[in-house]
């Protein structure tokens, strides 16, 4: 057995690679060698440790110390000051902004653990298909805690007072959600788990139902206890497929412990639950198209009110709660209302999920509490952007939401904060974009993707969405008008005050808040015939650099269309009419000789 | 199967799986386990966790070492899947990104047999409720 006193973990997530960490290492070895230390210490490189503003970072083990910014010229006093003399190396300790004073420890910094997991505290922790784990962590506890110390009302008043609010996006107190539920007089009442996961690049959900089932399951009936359910019905998407026999294994698992089913925990409170499969249409996450869809009836809103909670499933009162929300729940009756909401912003408590993905470097499920700035998600924990790009938008709140810029970094995440951004939490996607994309492609995808998943029921959303998706098209294409930007925005207003339901009155939110922040794109698409980025295939035209072609004709061979000639070692030139801009010889290309303009 | 009668029975039955749990953990007899969390999320499944418990499975037995390999939900880290969590015993847990059959070899040779550490490994990021 190697015994190694001391581990040198160095970062080498992209970030700090850039900022030269390989070579940090090898100056590290080289002078541990020198001293004969190299059996004693040893260097290990590490994935990201999500603090890539101050990399490249070192942590020293097992003492904990926590450098930032190191330089390969750091080397030798970090291996003199520190490894031989036990001395921390001041300078490069982190300082606390705050209080202006080194931090040696890394366990008293609180910028490096910017993530805290409520929703998913067992994800990625417990085996999810053993529900003896689960109960070793606290399962079923709440549970119990709520059948035989507290009645319905204390437990509803502990969560509102906790200041959750649901996690699908729109934000609605959820204790207030239960007691109106709890209110409508009826035999029988429905709790239903909306798992109708739709928006592109979204996890959150299927993330939680894969790697921590029983927590959905006890909220469900916490909640079934509350409002007077014995039923609780679970929407989801029969294309998640591991969530589904997971959550089948979980309930069962539970009926054999009599944990879900009748009389449980020798309290007399009975609640069964049953999984009800959606095809996947995006419009079954809005409530009422769900219950619908869940009816055996077409996927189709209707108006509200009546409101779920009053006339539901079967026409019975019922209490929908998206995923997330539920994995709250447990945590917030084990460890208190006051404990969670001493977490998050004034009006947002607790913590919220985000599905990171796109031009971002740690592409990943994180959980930050509510008042986390843009910023720190995208750069601190984020890794920053891939390739070194320069950062340009990111959207949140999916095909609802819109893209926030440069400008909002520094906002607080919450829910008031980002619909005064333009923008919307929506269930937490966040897709983040660099320089290259263009903003115009980007609104038409949003509007492609709704088109496709619009229901049809009501004109503003069939045809409007159509119309704008139109406007879009031909504005990529270079056939755009000034006018056209007007004719965008005036559309987009009536979408949004005229259609029935949710996907509508939001459809046209990436249109406008890319117009808003954007304009300029816009209008160098319809002034200039131009697209900034270089996205819109229409505008954009290849040319071969004669300077620094090398004539390798492996652009010339790689062409599908053969719009490229040439002699070997001779430079080579692109036949535009044939040109049909699919960018391979770009992508080929050896020697940065193609340009795109 | 055992019927949970009482929240009395639930709290009993809390500490017992919870001392089960903790005698895997912290057991110091020479039958010492080692623990290994396979991350097996879709996205983890996607990316080959399958498989890597697969070699994690055959290494261990080919080497007579005695552990638990299990399955757990997304760790998070979807950039790096598969993505494995390993507790030696008395030890913190580690995680290691980007599992392939090459680097289940170096884990087992040489972080699970040799206590030493290797490259990629993905340092905790979160708090958890209980800190």
């Amino acid at each position: 057995m190697t015994d190694y006193k001391m581990h040198l973990l160095l970062c080498g997530g992209t970030g700090c690679k850039a900022s030269e960490s390989d070579e940090i290492k090898k100056e590290l070895n080289r002078v541990l060698e020198n001293h004969k230390l190299q059996d004693e210490v040893q260097v290990v490189s590490t994935g990201c440790f999500g603090f890539c503003e101050k990399g490249p970072i070192i942590k020293v083990l097992p003492d904990n110390t926590f450098y930032v910014q190191v330089t390969p010229h750091d080397a030798v006093e970090i291996v003199e000051e520190h490894v031989v003399k036990g001395r921390p190396v001041q300078h490069l300790l982190y300082t606390d902004p705050k209080t202006a004073k080194h931090i040696p420890d890394s366990k008293g910094m609180d910028f490096y653990k910017k993530q805290i997991r409520i929703a998913l505290k067992n994800c990625g922790f417990i085996n999810p298909e053993n529900i003896d784990e689960y109960i070793a962590r606290d399962g079923y506890q709440a549970l119990g805690k709520c059948l035989t110390e507290m009645t319905q009302d204390e437990v509803i008043k502990e969560v509102k007072d906790s200041g959750l609010r649901g996690r699908g996006g729109g934000g609605f107190p959820t204790g207030l959600k239960w007691e109106i539920t709890k209110n409508v007089e009826n035999e029988q009442k429905y709790v239903v788990c909306n798992a109708d996961e739709g928006d592109p690049g979204a996890f959150m959900d299927r993330s939680i139902l894969e790697g921590d089932p029983h927590a959905v399951l006890e909220a469900m009936a916490i909640c079934g206890y509350c409002i007077g359910a014995d039923t609780g019905l679970i929407y989801i998407r029969a294309e998640y497929p591991l969530a589904i026999q997971r959550l089948k294994v979980a309930i069962k698992q539970a009926e054999d412990y009599g944990l879900i089913g009748d009389d449980i925990m020798g309290t007399g409170f009975n609640f069964r639950i049953e999984l009800r499969y959606g095809a996947g249409a995006f419009v079954c996450g809005e409530e009422t198209a769900l219950i619908h869809s869940m009816e055996g009836l077409r996927g189709e809103p209707t108006f509200k009110p009546p409101f779920p909670s009053v006339s539901g499933y079967m026409g019975k009162p019922t209490n929908v709660n998206n995923v997330e929300t539920f994995a709250n729940i447990p945590v917030i009756i084990n460890k208190g209302a006051a404990w969670f909401s001493s977490i998050g912003s004034e009006k947002s408590k607790g913590t919220k999920v985000f599905a990171l993905a796109g031009k971002i470097n740690n592409v990943g499920l994180i959980e930050v509490p509510m008042g986390t700035t843009l910023r720190e998600v995208i750069y601190d924990i984020g890794g920053g952007i891939k390739n070194g790009k320069k950062f340009k938008a990111v959207q949140t709140g999916g095909p609802s939401g819109g893209c926030l810029t440069k400008e909002h970094l520094d906002i607080p995440i919450d829910y008031d904060n980002l619909i005064a951004a333009g923008s919307m939490m929506g269930s937490g996607g966040m897709i983040v974009m660099d320089e290259d994309d263009c903003m115009v492609s980007i609104a038409k995808f949003y509007l492609d993707f709704t088109l496709e998943e619009s229901c049809g029921k009501c004109t503003p959303c069939r045809v409007g969405n159509k119309r704008l998706y139109e406007i879009l098209d031909k504005i990529t294409r270079g056939k755009g008008e000034v006018e056209d930007i007007e004719k965008l925005k005036e559309l987009s207003g009536v979408i949004k005050d005229t259609a029935l339901c949710g996907l509508g009155q939001t459809s046209p939110n990436p249109v406008l808040s890319t117009i808003n922040n954007f304009e300029k794109e816009y209008l160098a698409h319809v002034l200039d015939e131009k697209c900034p980025a270089g996205q819109c295939k229409s505008l954009v035209r290849y040319d071969i650099l004669e300077d620094a072609c090398t004539g390798c004709t492996l652009c010339f061979r790689n062409c599908p269309v053969g719009a490229i000639s040439g002699e070997r070692r001779q430079p080579h030139y692109i036949d535009h009419n044939l040109c049909i801009k699919c960018g391979v010889c770009f992508e080929k290309c050896k020697f940065n000789a193609i340009t795109i303009s | 199967m055992t019927k949970i009668k009482s929240l009395a029975d639930l709290r009993k039955m809390k500490e017992e799986v919870q001392s089960k749990i903790k005698l895997r953990e912290n057991s110091d007899n020479s039958g010492q386990l080692v623990q290994i969390k396979v991350g097996m999320a879709t996205c983890g499944i996607a990316s080959g966790a399958k498989d890597t418990m697969k070699f994690f499975i055959e290494e261990l037995e080919q080497e007579a070492i005695d552990a638990v390999v299990t399955q757990t939900g997304c760790m998070g880290f979807c950039y790096a899947e598969p993505t494995v969590e390993v507790i030696l015993p008395n030890k913190e847990p580690v995680i290691f990104g980007h599992v392939g059959k090459e680097k289940v070899h170096e884990i087992v040779d040489a972080y699970i047999k040799r206590g030493e550490l290797v490259d990629g490994i993905i340092p905790v990021n979160f708090k958890t409720i209980d800190d």
